[in-house]
C-alpha cells in the first residue's frame, strides 16, 4: 500500500469517529471540538485532492470562524453541563435506523453503476491551485462571487437586527 | 262516437282523482266542496259504469293492455283490464252502493273538521279506486294491486280517528290478517307463473286442462288462504267484528258490500280452475260452512249493534264461500248482489239509530225506539226481511239458490246449511226487536234527542230498502217463471262451471217452504225471547257464545304474544349487540382514526425530518430497485 | 483512488449528519449536524471535480474546476446561514430559557 491509500484510510477512519463522536457526546462542549475534528479530516482529504485553496478554507472558516462561533453561543447560555434530557428512547431507536437504511439504500443504489474505473486525481492536478481557481472565480464565475458579497451583507443586517433587545 | 267501453279506464280514474284533490287540497276546501266532489266522482263513474253494463248486455267485451307493466326475459305482465259480464256487475254494485253510501257519508260525518272531513272522503274515493282497479284486471297482478289497495284503505278507514288507540289496533290487526292472507294469495301467483308461465286470465283459463291436478289444487288452496284473510273465512275472520271501530259508513260500504266480496269475485274469475280441482271447492265449501255456523251463533249472543251485524257478514260470507265450494258460482255471485243491498242497509240503518241516540250502541240501553224513528224502523225491518229470507224479497231467491244447489251435493251439509238460516233469522229478528220494540232503555237525556236522520241518510235508506225488496227479481228460478234467470243467462260467458241442478219441480217447492216455515218459527222464538227483556249474566254456553268462543284469546296467547317475545329477544341479542355495536363501532373507529392520525402533527421539526428522511428513502427504494 | 472510496465515505458522513438531526434534542447540536452533512457534500464535489480534470484535462486545463468553485460558494452560504441561525438561536434563548427543540411545537396549530 502506497502512503496515499494510508493516508486516505487514516484520514477517513478519524473523519467517520469523530462525526460518530459529535452525534454521541453528552456535553455540547465536547461535540463541537469532535465536530472541528472533523473539518481537519476532511480538510486533510482536500490536501490529498491537491486542493489546496478549499483546504485552507475550510479549516480558517469552518474550524475557525464557524465553530468559534458556535462556542461564542454556548458561552452565552452557559451549557457547559449535560443539561439536555435524551430524546424519547423510540425516536432515537427510528432516527438511528431511518439513517442506516439510507445509507444503505444509497450504498446500494452506487454499486451497480459503471465507475469503478474512474479515478480521483490524488496529489497532482492543477485546478486546485489558488492561481487556477482564482482565474476561474474571477473571470468566468464573477457575479456570483459579486453578489456572495451582498449575501454577507444582508446576512449580518439580518443576525444584527434579531438580535435586537426590542 | 266513442263506445262506453272505450273510456272504460275513465271509471277507476274518477274516484282517484277525487282522492288526489280532496287529499292534497284538503285544508282549503270547504265541507261541501268536498262532498260535492267526493260523491260527483262516484256518480259520473256510476253513470259510466251503466252505459258500460248496456253494452256488455248486448254482448259487448274489453280485453285491452294499457302499457307494459313488468317485462322480464319469458314473463310479460301488462297492465290490462277486462270488462265481461262478471266485471260489470261488480262495478255496477261497487259504483252504484258506493255512491249511495258517499251521499250517506256527506251526513253522517258532518261533525267533523273540515280536513279530517276531506281526508275521509279522499280514502273512500281511493278505496273506491282500488276496488274498481280489482274488478276490472285482466289478470292476477292487476286484481293483487287492486287486493293490496283495498286493504291499506280499509287500515286507513278502520282508524280514521286515529287518536283513539284501540281503534288503532284494530286497524293494525286488520291490515296484518289480511296480508297473512296475501301471502297465500303470492305463492299462488308464484305457483301460477312457475307453471303456466303467465298470469292472465284468458291464457290461464285456456289453457288450464293442461295443468296436472295437484298444481291446480295448491292454487287454487293458496288462492282460497287469500280469500279467507280478505273475506274473514275461519281462520282469518276475528278482525272484522274489530274492524267496527271505524265510522259506520265505512263499515257498510267496507264491511258488507265491497271489499269483503272480493274473495268471492276472486273465487268466481277463477271458476276454470276450481272446477278442475275438487278438492279445493270441497275445502272452501266446508270452511264455509263452518264459518257460518260459527259466526252465526257468536253473533246471537252480542250486544253491540254492530258487532251483531259484523258477524252477520262473516256468516253471509260463509254461505257465498259454501255455494261457491258446491260449485253454483252463480248462486254465490247472486247472494253478492242482494247481500250488498240489505246489509248496506242494515249498516247504514244502524248508523242512523247511532247518530240518533248520539253515539250510543249497546243494545241493552235501546228499545222502543220503533215509534220515533218511523223510516229508520222501517228500512230497518225490510233488511231484517230480505236477511231472514223470506220471500218474495231479495234474501229469500239468492239464500234459496245456494241451499237448492248444497241439498244436492250432500244433504249433511244441506241440515247444517238449513240450521245456519234459522240462526240467521233469530238473531237479526232478536236485533231487531231489541232495538226498536219495547220500552226505551237509556238516559232521559237521549231520549229528549232522539230525533229521524237528515234527509242525506234516509234517502239513501230508501233506495237500499227498495232495491233489497226487488233486487232478487233478476234471478228466479225456473219454478216460479221459466226463463227468468237473467243472471244467470248474463254470467253465463264468463261461469263456464257449474250447471244449474236438475231436480224435479216438488222438491223444490217443499225445501222453499220447509226453510221459509223454519225461518219464521226461529222469528217467533227471537220474540218470545226478547219480550221478557231480562239481560242475565250469560252462562254456560251463552258465556262462550258471548266471548265469542275465545278464539281472539287463543290466538292472543298462541301467536301473539310469542311473536312478541320473540321480537323483544331479537332486539336485546340480535339488535343492540350486533347491528348497533357494528354502526357505532363505524363511529367509534372513525373518531379513533382521526385522533391517532392527528398525532401527526405534532409540531416537532424533527418528526417532520424523519418524515422526510423515510419519504426519500422509499423514492430511492424505488427509484433504483423497484423499476425493472 | 477509486472514486467509489470517496463517494462512500461522503454517503456515510451525510447519513450520520442526519442520524444526528433526528437523534438529538439541543438545537445548536442539530445545526452542527446539518454543517457536517454540507461538508460531506463538499468532499464529494471535491472527488468529483478532480475525477473531471483527470478525464479533459487533455482538451481543457480548466476542466472540473466547477466543483471546487462551487465547494467555495456552497461555503460562502454556510458562513451567512450560521450566523443568521445563531441570532435566531440566541433570540429563542432569550425567550424560553431553553434550546430544548421538544418545545417548539407551535407547527402543531
Amino acid at each position: 500500500m502506497s502512503i496515499t491509500q494510508i493516508l486516505f484510510w487514516f484520514l477517513s477512519v478519524m473523519a467517520l469517529f469523530s462525526a460518530l463522536m459529535v452525534i454521541t457526546s453528552k456535553n455540547p462542549v465536547y461535540s463541537v471540538l469532535w465536530l472541528i475534528m472533523v473539518f481537519f479530516a476532511i480538510s486533510g482529504h482536500y490536501f490529498l485532492l491537491n486542493a489546496q485553496f478549499l483546504a485552507i478554507v475550510n479549516i480558517i472558516v469552518y474550524a475557525g470562524a464557524i465553530m468559534v462561533l458556535f462556542l461564542y453561543v454556548f458561552m452565552l447560555m452557559d451549557l457547559r453541563k449535560t443539561t439536555e434530557p435524551m430524546k424519547n428512547r423510540w425516536i432515537r431507536l427510528a432516527g438511528a435506523i431511518a439513517g442506516g437504511c439510507l445509507l444503505l439504500v444509497l450504498v446500494a443504489a452506487l454499486r451497480d453503476i459503471d465507475i469503478k474505473n474512474d479515478v480521483a486525481q490524488v496529489k497532482t492536478g492543477e485546478i486546485g491551485l489558488i492561481r487556477n481557481l482564482g482565474k476561474e472565480l474571477f473571470t468566468t464565475y464573477v457575479v456570483p462571487f459579486e453578489i456572495s458579497s451582498v449575501l454577507f451583507l444582508s446576512a449580518m443586517v439580518g443576525a444584527v437586527m434579531i438580535g435586537k433587545k426590542d | 262516437m266513442k263506445t262506453a267501453l272505450d273510456i272504460v279506464y275513465l271509471v277507476p280514474l274518477l274516484p282517484l282523482l277525487g282522492f288526489v284533490v280532496n287529499g292534497l287540497a284538503r285544508t282549503i276546501l270547504s265541507k261541501r266542496a268536498v262532498s260535492v266532489i267526493g260523491c260527483g266522482v262516484v256518480l259520473l263513474a256510476f253513470a259510466l259504469s251503466c252505459a258500460v253494463f248496456v253494452e256488455v248486455r248486448g254482448g259487448a267485451q274489453l280485453a285491452t293492455e294499457y302499457f307494459s307493466f313488468i317485462r322480464v326475459d319469458k314473463l310479460s305482465i301488462p297492465f290490462s283490464f277486462q270488462i265481461d259480464a262478471l266485471s260489470t256487475l261488480f262495478l255496477l254494485i261497487i259504483t252504484g252502493v258506493g255512491l249511495l253510501i258517499h251521499i250517506y257519508s256527506a251526513a253522517y260525518m258532518h261533525e267533523e273538521s273540515a280536513p279530517h272531513y276531506a281526508r275521509y272522503f279522499s280514502y273512500l274515493n281511493l278505496f273506491v279506486f282500488f276496488m274498481l282497479v280489482l274488478v276490472m284486471g285482466g289478470n292476477y297482478l292487476v286484481m293483487f294491486i287492486g287486493w293490496e289497495g283495498v286493504g291499506l284503505c280499509s287500515y286507513l278507514l278502520i282508524g280514521f280517528w286515529f287518536r283513539n288507540h284501540e281503534y288503532n289496533r284494530a286497524a293494525n290487526k286488520a291490515f296484518i290478517m289480511n296480508r297473512i292472507g296475501d301471502l297465500g294469495f303470492l305463492l299462488a301467483l308464484f305457483w301460477l307463473i312457475g307453471t303456466t308461465g303467465t298470469l292472465n286470465f284468458a291464457d290461464i283459463f285456456s289453457g288450464a286442462s293442461r295443468l296436472s291436478t295437484t298444481d291446480v289444487t295448491i292454487i287454487t288452496l293458496l288462492l282460497f288462504v287469500g280469500a279467507a284473510g280478505k273475506s274473514a273465512q275461519i281462520p282469518l275472520y276475528t278482525w272484522l267484528p274489530d274492524a267496527m271501530a271505524g265510522p259506520t259508513p265505512v263499515s257498510a260500504l267496507i264491511h258488507a258490500a265491497t271489499m269483503v266480496t272480493a274473495g268471492i269475485y276472486m273465487v268466481a274469475r277463477s271458476n276454470v280452475l276450481y272446477a278442475l280441482a275438487p278438492v279445493s271447492m270441497y275445502v272452501v265449501a266446508i270452511i264455509g260452512l263452518a264459518t257460518a255456523l260459527v259466526a252465526a251463533s257468536i253473533a246471537m249472543r252480542q250486544n253491540d249493534i254492530k258487532k251483531v251485524l259484523a258477524y252477520s257478514t262473516v256468516s253471509q260470507l260463509g254461505y257465498m264461500f259454501l255455494a261457491l265450494g258446491v260449485g253454483a258460482f252463480t248462486a254465490g255471485v247472486f247472494h253478492v248482489m242482494t247481500h250488498a243491498f240489505f246489509k248496506a242497509l242494515l249498516f247504514l240503518a244502524a248508523g242512523s239509530v247511532i247518530h240518533a241516540l248520539g253515539g250510543e250502541q249497546d243494545l241493552r240501553n235501546m228499545g222502543g225506539l220503533g215509534r220515533k224513528l218511523r223510516l229508520t224502523a222501517a228500512t230497518f225491518l225490510i233488511g231484517c226481511v230480505a236477511i231472514a229470507g223470506i220471500p218474495p224479497f231479495s234474501g229469500f231467491f239468492s239464500k234459496d239458490a245456494i241451499l237448492l244447489s248444497v241439498f244436492v251435493e250432500n244433504k249433511m251439509l244441506y241440515a247444517v246449511a238449513l240450521l245456519g238460516a234459522m240462526l240467521t233469522a233469530y238473531y237479526m229478528f232478536r236485533l231487531y226487536f231489541l232495538t226498536f220494540s219495547g220500552s226505551f232503555r237509556g238516559t232521559q237525556e237521549q231520549a229528549t234527542h232522539v230525533h229521524e236522520s237528515p234527509a242525506p241518510m234516509t234517502i239513501p235508506l230508501v233506495i237500499l230498502a227498495l232495491l233489497s225488496f226487488a233486487g232478487g227479481f233478476v234471478n228466479v228460478p225456473s219454478v216460479f217463471a221459466a226463463g227468468a234467470e237473467y243472471l244467470s243467462a248474463f254470467l253465463s260467458p264468463v261461469i263456464r262451471a257449474g250447471e244449474p241442478p236438475h231436480i224435479p219441480h216438488s222438491t223444490e217447492w217443499m225445501l222453499m217452504g220447509l226453510s221459509t216455515a223454519l225461518v219464521l218459527i226461529a222469528i217467533l222464538i227471537a220474540w218470545l225471547q226478547v219480550r221478557r227483556e231480562r239481560f242475565p249474566e250469560p252462562q254456560g254456553l251463552g258465556k262462550l257464545l258471548a266471548n265469542k268462543w275465545y278464539v281472539d284469546e287463543l290466538y292472543e296467547n298462541i301467536i301473539v304474544r310469542p311473536v312478541h317475545r320473540f321480537g323483544g329477544f331479537l332486539q336485546t341479542s340480535v339488535e343492540k349487540p350486533v347491528i348497533d355495536a357494528l354502526v357505532n363501532g363505524v363511529g367509534r373507529a372513525v373518531n379513533y382514526g382521526g385522533r391517532q392520525l392527528r398525532l401527526l402533527q405534532s409540531g416537532q421539526v424533527a418528526n417532520y425530518v424523519l418524515l422526510m428522511v423515510i419519504s426519500m428513502l422509499a423514492i430511492f427504494v424505488l427509484q433504483f430497485f423497484l423499476r425493472k | 483512488m477509486p472514486i467509489n472510496y470517496y463517494i462512500f465515505l461522503s454517503i456515510a458522513l451525510f447519513c450520520i449528519g442526519i442520524v444526528g438531526v433526528l437523534t438529538r434534542r439541543n438545537a445548536i447540536i442539530i445545526f452542527m449536524c446539518i454543517e457536517l452533512m454540507l461538508n460531506a457534500v463538499n468532499l464529494m464535489l471535491v472527488a468529483f471535480s478532480k475525477m473531471h480534470h483527470l478525464k479533459g484535462v487533455a482538451t481543457n486545463a480548466a476542466a472540473g474546476s466547477e466543483g471546487q468553485i462551487l465547494v467555495f460558494f456552497i461555503m460562502v452560504v454556510a458562513a451567512a446561514e450560521v450566523s443568521v441561525g445563531l441570532a435566531i438561536i440566541v433570540m429563542m434563548y432569550r425567550n424560553i430559557h431553553s434550546v430544548d427543540v421538544n418545545f417548539l411545537n407551535r407547527l402543531r396549530h
